[in-house]
């Protein structure tokens, strides 16, 4: 038998402002996303290849110590070579990671129906998005461009002034290339998380989107002899992107230029997938 | 926890919101939803206010568009509508921090326990996170679900998820709540539970109810005002509160054979009558009685088979307003 009965009582408090109720979607995604025990391993393995490098960085201002062991001649230069490969490993590192924590942000709530109660609230559709959109957001940028940075800070402050304003293209590079491709995959898989209720498939398909996206791109400029096959290449349109922006002279075949349009298109096509499936309630003509 | 009926979200003072007349809960100017060229909502214009107020309609009758058209998910082609007198197409964000909803389907997330999920669904309403852990644990008491509360909603049964999605819907402390089908899939002592739970959240006098459901016992036991809709369209609108209180005389008569005669002699005598087979039910006027009903019958020979006092159930309304 109950010994007393809790009643409806009205809340009387004090309200949080309303820009930060996205804020509260992302703490709770990323508890969420941490919870699994495979995706902290992945997102521990992932800060590796910047301890590596900053090893690197260390034995290539302490030629000295390298000597010792007859190895000096085995590290190479610090400069824009070094910084474009890091970002590439962590750039890499990021698409598997986002391969496991991206297709479980938005499926799970359209498979349980729960995108009615958020928006039932005053909380928007684009508050949604930014909201989840911040957990992958937030958690590349912690492998790419933030440890891309420190290896910048602990380069300069080795190598003096003089290499810093010589070589300081090199951060903005680390930041843009970072962004666009943080972008670009957090966009690429909300989409898909969004349009596939099934978190597994989800991620199948994030990979074949990259993957087969390449296969198909190569069918076409074999078939048809002509280089328009690189533009459903995703990877090959953002390794164009980083070799103009880290100023590599490797040879492509298509311009920056026509890289960052696509990418853009890229975007764009994923936010429209995303506002025509993040609604409370799909209406069927 | 105070019990004042301010809620947070609102603006001004408790002497000020008293002294203001209070909006009608949902106001409708010539409402119309259309989906493609399909028109669900067809001119709906009127005005409720109760404490509690029923939309009643068989399925596909167009409650629940009109719920998420009233809540902003669906775009008015046509007309317009207030909610607690905000506009349903400008102040959206507005009626939205003042409406507590919970929606007919499956809706949770099932990897949280039911206190996360809660105190979550509190937060992105407005309220500081540990004002909504201490709500979340209120509400899950205040709705039955105080030992579950820390399991995963996916581990629960059907009533009890219904029972969460409840909680989340009041956790935030709203003006309104909008309930659509909430005895959906409960059996009958979880449907009596969760009736007498909105019974007593309408008795607070804390918030008010809209209830929407094609179950006439729901309705007929929580709600104070129906609105019956058929194919998109207002047909009938009933204060079962006033009717209650309304010294009406209902009677109902059970004779062996129909005469339209017998029928329109009552009628002239100024009684509204509702014919069903055999059946005639009426409203004794002032100044009839019934002794003027049994000299009409043996006039025209009809033989009374019965004759008691009664008034309309909400089924019979609502019957009358499927036949109309």
């Amino acid at each position: 038998m109950a010994v007393y009965r809790r009643t409806y009582t009205s809340y009387a408090g004090t309200l949080t402002p309303g820009w930060s109720r996205c804020l509260v979607l992302f703490r709770y995604s990323r508890r969420n996303l941490f919870r699994s025990k495979l995706q902290t391993t992945l997102f521990v393995l992932c800060f590796f290849y910047p301890l590596l490098c900053l090893m690197g960085i260390y034995l290539a201002h302490n030629l000295s110590f390298l000597e010792r062991f007859g190895a000096a001649s085995q590290i190479g230069r610090i400069d824009s070579r070094f910084f474009f490969v890091f970002i590439s490993v962590q750039g890499t590192l990021a698409f598997v990671l986002t391969a496991f924590a991206g297709p479980g942000l938005i499926s799970p709530d359209i498979a349980n129906g729960a995108l009615p109660l958020y928006f039932c609230r005053p909380f928007s559709r684009a508050e949604y998005v930014l909201g989840k959109a911040s957990v992958l957001a937030i958690l590349l940028s912690q492998i790419t461009w933030i440890p891309g940075l420190v290896l910048f800070g602990v380069q300069s402050s080795l190598a003096g002034a003089a290499w810093t304003s010589d070589h300081l293209w090199i951060a903005g590079s680390i930041v843009l290339s970072s962004l666009i491709w943080i972008s670009i995959l957090s966009l690429l898989a909300m989409a898909l998380s969004a349009w596939v209720k099934w978190k597994v498939v989800a991620g199948a398909l994030l990979l074949a989107v990259m993957f087969f996206g390449a296969g198909f791109g190569q069918a076409i400029n074999a078939v048809m002899r002509t280089h328009a096959g690189y533009f459903f290449d995703i990877t090959y349109l953002m390794t164009t992107v980083w070799t103009s922006l880290f100023r590599m002279d490797n040879e492509r075949f298509i311009t920056s230029g026509e890289a960052w349009i696509a990418l853009l298109a890229y975007c764009g096509m994923c936010l429209a997938l995303l506002v025509r499936k993040v609604r409370a309630y799909e209406v069927i003509g | 926890m105070s019990t004042a009926i301010q809620s947070g979200v609102a603006e001004g003072s408790n002497e000020q919101a008293a002294a203001a007349p209070r909006p009608p809960v949902i106001e409708l100017q010539n409402l119309c939803v259309r989906f493609g060229k399909r028109e669900i909502l067809n001119n709906l214009a009127c005005t409720l206010g109760g404490r509690a107020i029923g939309l009643l309609g068989p399925n596909g009758a167009g409650k629940s568009t009109l719920i998420n058209t009233l809540l902003g998910f669906y775009k008015p082609c046509s007309g317009s509508a207030r909610v607690l007198g905000y506009d349903i197409r400008s102040e959206t964000r507005r009626i939205r921090s003042l409406v507590g909803y919970m929606p007919e389907n499956d809706a949770f997330i099932s990897k949280m326990s039911a206190v996360s999920y809660v105190q979550m669904m509190a937060e992105l309403s407005g309220l500081p996170p540990a004002a909504a852990l201490e709500r979340a644990h209120e509400a899950l008491f205040c709705v039955g679900l105080a030992e579950a509360r820390y399991r995963e909603l996916g581990t629960y049964s059907l009533g009890m998820k219904q029972l969460a999605k409840l909680a989340q819907a009041i956790a935030h402390g709203p003006k309104l709540l909008i309930l659509d089908e909430p005895t959906n899939g409960l059996d009958p002592s979880a449907r009596q539970r969760m009736t007498r739970m909105i019974r007593d959240i309408r008795d607070s006098r804390q918030l008010q109810i809209v209830l929407c459901s094609h179950l006439l016992r729901d309705v007929e036991d929580t709600c104070e005002e129906v609105l019956i809709l058929k194919q998109g369209r207002i047909a009938h609108y009933s204060n079962l509160e006033e009717e209650r209180k309304a010294n009406k005389r209902f009677l109902e008569l059970e004779t062996y054979d129909t005469n339209s005669d017998f029928i329109e002699a009552i009628e002239k005598l100024g009684c509204e009558c509702a014919v069903t087979a055999n059946r005639v039910k009426m409203i004794l006027v002032d100044g009839v009685e019934i002794r003027d009903i049994y000299r009409l019958a043996a006039e025209r020979e009809v033989r009374i088979r019965r004759l008691n006092f009664r008034r309309d159930t909400l089924e019979d309304i609502f019957l009358k307003a499927m036949e109309s």
